[in-house]
């Protein structure tokens, strides 16, 4: 059994750079892709919002870990000559569009009829209509179901230790084999986690309490 | 690009995806069960009027929710030797994905039973219903209807993380797929496949949760 000191703590801390840096990465590339995604699923034309259901279906019915062995493996075969980092932000992108597309698609749709209606009777065209009147409503809306999601994909970074990148849980994994303290290790990587996640899931929750009282 | 694709490997092994397929299913379906035991048992304990039965359920639920499943499956593997429980990784994977599925479901669950409105249960009385046919017909049936998409959803997730528990080398299709995989250095082509038998898995669970909704709650809410 070895102890934990200063050196192992700065890994763990190395570690948890790349987790805070790959959630920032997915959450920011699948924000905006997601809206993309939310936009063709409400669309008028029917192709636009057949595909992005089966883009959306594929992502949430496939395992993370398959996803980013999936793209791992393919971005590779494309000849790219790319390093796991961008392989992996390219997979947590990907997965995160699909879930934040569905999740801002229901929130476009919760956005009254009405106010369609009443942006068209104001002669707005499409972009204004969206941009000026339902998007920053359904960004209301969907402002618990957003956080939950970000508290998703700060967990699933986690995964990318299975593909070989060092993060938060691999290099606690790493510790664990090197020091023999597998529950102080993981009590602590665990600890890492749950005080980053905690207050979001605390504020999401606080959110949609408060946003169910205002419409009753 | 000169890649040639060759999925006849992977082919080849055929068989083994097919019973390792199976083994996702048990473990899923094992989860599933063990989660919905924690539930029902969690919200008992949520519910009561005891603070010392309540508090470790809203602590068991922050903590499971809050943090992956990988370091939970970790956690665990690690702790039960040395509480002197040897288990394979099966049944340890098993009580990873029944400990995290049951954080969720205990929130769900309590959520259903909240949703029952006390004027229901006090007319169900007036109506002389006995105390069974009040449980059964007003508190169960609703409630149930309630949590149903909500935990459904759950148990497709329980599915799909049962991935993860190739990590312990649980007898299971990620881990199939990784043994092809170094096997036959078709990397792109095993996770492909695979990843298209989850999507069959998780499709046909959804049907079937859906076939099973319209079957037992066909009646009219309003």
């Amino acid at each position: 059994m070895g102890p934990i000191g200063e050196n192992e703590f700065f890994f763990l801390m190395q570690g948890l750079k790349w987790t805070v840096l790959l959630a920032i990465v997915g959450f920011i590339g699948g924000g905006i892709f997601g809206i993309l995604i939310a936009l063709l699923r409400t669309s008028k034309t029917k192709v636009a919002r057949t595909i992005t259901a089966g883009y959306i279906g594929v992502f949430q019915g496939t395992p993370l870990l398959m996803q980013l062995f999936v793209v791992y493996y393919g971005v590779a075969l494309l000849g790219i000559e790319v390093n796991a980092w961008i392989a992996v932000a390219i997979a947590f992108t990907l997965h995160a569009s699909a879930f934040l597309g569905e999740i801002w698609r229901g929130s476009i749709e919760a956005v009254p009829k009405g106010q369609t209606e009443a942006a068209n009777a104001l002669g707005l065209h499409y972009v204004s209509r969206m941009k000026d009147v339902i998007l920053p409503q359904a960004l209301k809306i969907s402002m618990p179901a957003t956080i939950g999601f970000l508290v998703q994909l700060i967990k699933g970074t986690s995964l990318a230790a299975i593909v070989g990148f060092i993060e938060l849980t691999r290099a606690g994994q790493i510790i664990s084999n090197q020091t023999y303290r597998p529950l102080l290790v993981f009590g602590i990587v665990a600890a890492i986690y749950f005080i980053i996640c905690w207050p979001l899931s605390h504020a999401g929750s606080g959110l949609e309490k408060r946003m169910s009282k205002a419409v009753r | 690009m000169g890649y040639r694709f060759d999925f006849g490997a992977v082919l080849d092994r055929a068989p083994e995806l097919l019973w390792a397929s199976f083994g996702t299913l048990g473990l899923a379906l094992a989860g599933m069960l063990l989660a919905l035991v924690i539930g029902i048992l969690g919200v008992v304990a949520r519910t009561s009027k005891s603070r010392i039965a309540r508090t470790p359920v809203i602590v068991f639920v922050e903590v499971v929710r809050n943090t992956p499943f990988l370091v939970q499956i970790f956690f665990i593997y690690f702790a039960l030797p040395l509480m002197g429980i040897r288990l394979n990784p099966t049944v340890t994977a098993i009580i990873a994905l029944g400990i995290n599925g049951g954080a969720y479901a205990i929130e769900i669950i309590r959520g259903g039973v909240e949703s029952v409105s006390r004027g229901q249960i006090e007319a169900g009385f007036a109506l002389g219903l006995h105390k069974a046919d009040v449980f059964r017909l007003i508190v169960l049936k609703p409630a149930l209807r309630a949590i149903y998409p909500s935990l459904t959803s759950q148990f497709i997730m329980l599915t799909l993380t049962t991935s993860v528990c190739t990590s312990i080398a649980a007898y299971e299709l990620t881990s199939a797929a990784q043994r092809i995989e170094s096997d036959t250095f078709r990397s792109f082509e095993v996770y492909f496949t695979v990843t298209a038998i989850y999507l069959v898995i998780s499709t046909l669970m959804m049907g079937l949760f859906a076939l099973i909704s319209r079957h037992y709650f066909n009646y009219p809410t309003r």
